[in-house]
């Protein structure tokens, strides 16, 4: 694309016609801590250079040496707004790698966390979205929504942000009756909420003109980019690994894929609240599955795997048996099979995949996560070649990009 | 019309013959390897070929295996034909002396950062690459640190020995006894594959 440059000046100067604007590493409107060289030709952007890694924390170099069970905390600390979509996914690694087959119960209480973390997810991502385009408003309404998400995750296991959630084979402890209550408390009041923050901004004529047509992408370019996830689907290609890749019994579920056409931001943007409708979908389903449960299988919340999941604590106190293999799986002293494994599942923004080798030792040989924002984020010279200087934000905000993924 | 692994691998074995080896299916999903020399056609075949059409990249990689000499380092690759919905991975093996490998960068665009990410940790030359600099590392460093050579922790210790646990020490994670703080020039690993500044 030719850019017109506006600056025009004296015959034979040695300045430059364009200005060298460094936004981020870590500037307010960047949310994370990337930095962005633009060209800028007044307000125009003739080109942007991105530079990650700012908080590269070597997670696969460490990964080679701590046992399956501390990887788990490193998962947290990818995508951090969806950190138990990320947990579960590991388990799911380390299960198909084990050969664990995981009840119907346990699937559906991961279900139901999977999708809570990518509503918290999507809800942040949008109202930033909101944010970056002068509407305040909705991002402070649902964050007591999000507050409500994560002290679902504290009542199942204990942290709210990077949460550590579940074990292999399940989670650690079953679900209280304070989990259902606030769950039921988020059902009932969430759906109102949602039509309201729509409300606010879909058809909010300032939002529309600065989102319609900010960074669009065709869908053969977003391929071509490994685009995935909501992104990947506002450029009107139904992909999801829920769909085309079932984990965690997701096939039993009924829902639709909300698909855009043009991938520009407002395109993004309804993607995702359409997919936050789909998840309360799901989540009642669930819910209503786990209820039509009876006897000793609505108490199941783990598998029967006692190679790989920590005996009941009470027990590890009182009985030999019960110690030694709570010492064995936290040294990470259980066979660990060889073998080569790739699990992907759907993350907040994308396919978020594992490629694991195991080698028998105790800890993976090499581990690789494929991070769905690290991969797209190419894409964004692109995206905002051309366009305005405040598209550039709003264009970073709409990706959902998370720093900690994309630098893992 | 379900595209299987048999069918693939018959395609790609008419197409390609006795170059394609080591067809395996862990957990269903098809891998095979071929020479390094010929990664490009294989990628190339397996995204203009009207029935594979795997011309989704969904992640490329590398791995370090420091006790197979001239093979040490392979590239893995994984495609995904959306259409008929069905990934496979493909494995090219090269040496550390000399690790170059072509680029994936024409065909797919999503191969630009991860190919740097790879030789950002791994040191493999993709040659034909447009940009090919450190990402994630800092642009000083004078090694790749995902290789073998590089141990995390302090060699000394033992209490995380597996042979202390009664697992002798398996044939794939078999090394020398690791010396010392991290050199960038150990004897038996010479790093190589400098960049292209």
């Amino acid at each position: 694309m030719s850019v017109e440059h506006h600056v025009k000046l004296p015959e034979g100067s040695i300045e430059k016609t364009t200005t060298t604007l460094n936004l981020g590493p870590t500037h307010p409107a960047t949310h994370g801590v990337f930095q962005n060289i633009l060209e800028l030709d007044g307000e125009r952007i003739v080109s942007a250079e991105q530079t990650v890694g700012y908080i590269h924390r070597a997670f696969e170099k460490l990964a080679e040496r701590r046992p399956l069970y501390q990887i788990t905390t490193l998962t947290d600390r990818l995508n951090y707004c969806s950190s138990p979509i990320n947990n579960m996914g590991w388990h799911l690694t380390c299960e198909k790698l084990l050969g664990v087959k995981t009840p119907k119960r346990v699937d559906y209480l991961r279900v139901i966390i999977m999708e809570l973390s990518r509503i918290s997810d999507h809800l942040i991502c949008n109202s930033v979205v909101g944010v970056d385009s002068g509407a305040f408003t909705g991002f402070l309404y649902v964050m007591q929504y999000r507050e409500l998400i994560y002290e679902i995750y504290e009542e199942v296991c204990g942290s709210r942000l990077t949460t550590n959630m579940g074990r292999i084979g399940g989670f650690e402890r079953n679900f209280n009756s304070a989990v259902w209550e606030k769950l039921d408390k988020f059902l009932a009041e969430y759906p109102k909420v949602l039509k309201e923050f729509e409300n606010l901004f879909t058809r909010n004529r300032i939002f529309m003109e600065r989102t319609i047509g900010a960074g669009p992408i065709s869908a053969e370019r977003a391929l071509n980019y490994g685009f995935t996830g909501p992104n990947l689907r506002a450029a009107g290609v139904d992909y999801d690994v829920r769909v085309h890749t079932p984990y965690s019994s997701y096939e039993d579920f009924q829902f639709e894929i909300p698909v855009g056409s043009t991938g520009d931001c407002y395109d993004r943007f309804l993607v995702r609240n359409g997919e936050m409708w789909q998840s309360l979908s799901i989540i009642e389903q669930a819910y209503r599955k786990i209820q039509d449960m009876k006897g000793a299988e609505a108490e199941i919340y783990h598998a029967d795997a006692p190679l790989y999941y920590l005996p009941p604590k009470a027990d590890v106190y009182t009985k030999m048996e019960a110690l030694i293999w709570h010492f064995k799986i936290v040294m990470g002293e259980t066979e660990i099979p060889p073998g080569e494994v790739y699990q992907c599942v759907e993350g907040g923004n994308g396919e978020v995949g594992y490629y694991l080798i195991s080698d028998g030792g105790r800890t993976p040989y090499r581990l690789h996560f494929r991070r769905p924002c690290f991969i797209y984020y190419q894409a964004y010279s692109e995206l905002t070649k051309g366009a305005m200087l405040s598209d550039a934000i709003i264009v970073m905000s709409s990706l959902n990009l998370i720093a900690g993924e994309m630098d893992a | 019309m379900a595209l299987t692994n048999e069918t693939i691998k018959e395609r790609l074995v008419a197409r390609f013959g006795e170059q394609l080896t080591n067809f395996e299916e862990p957990y269903g999903l098809l891998t095979f390897e071929a020479p390094k020399e010929s990664n490009l056609k294989v990628l190339q075949y397996l995204f203009d070929d009207e029935e594979l059409r795997f011309q989704f990249l969904t992640d490329l990689t590398a791995v370090h295996y420091p006790n197979m000499p001239g093979r040490e380092l392979a590239v893995v690759y994984h495609l995904h034909n959306l259409r008929d919905n069905v990934r496979i991975r493909f494995k090219v093996f090269t040496a550390s002396a000399q690790p170059d490998v072509f680029t994936a960068t024409q065909l797919y665009s999503a191969a630009n950062w991860m190919e740097r990410e790879t030789y950002d940790f791994f040191g493999i030359n993709f040659v034909g690459h447009p940009n090919l600099k450190r990402i994630l590392n800092v642009d000083e460093m004078e090694y790749f640190p995902l290789r073998k050579e590089y141990p995390l922790e302090d060699q000394t210790r033992i209490d995380k020995d597996d042979s202390m646990f009664g697992r002798g020490a398996l044939p794939m994670t078999q090394q020398g006894p690791a010396e010392g703080p991290m050199s960038p020039n150990q004897p038996e690993l010479p790093v190589s594959g400098a960049p292209v500044e």
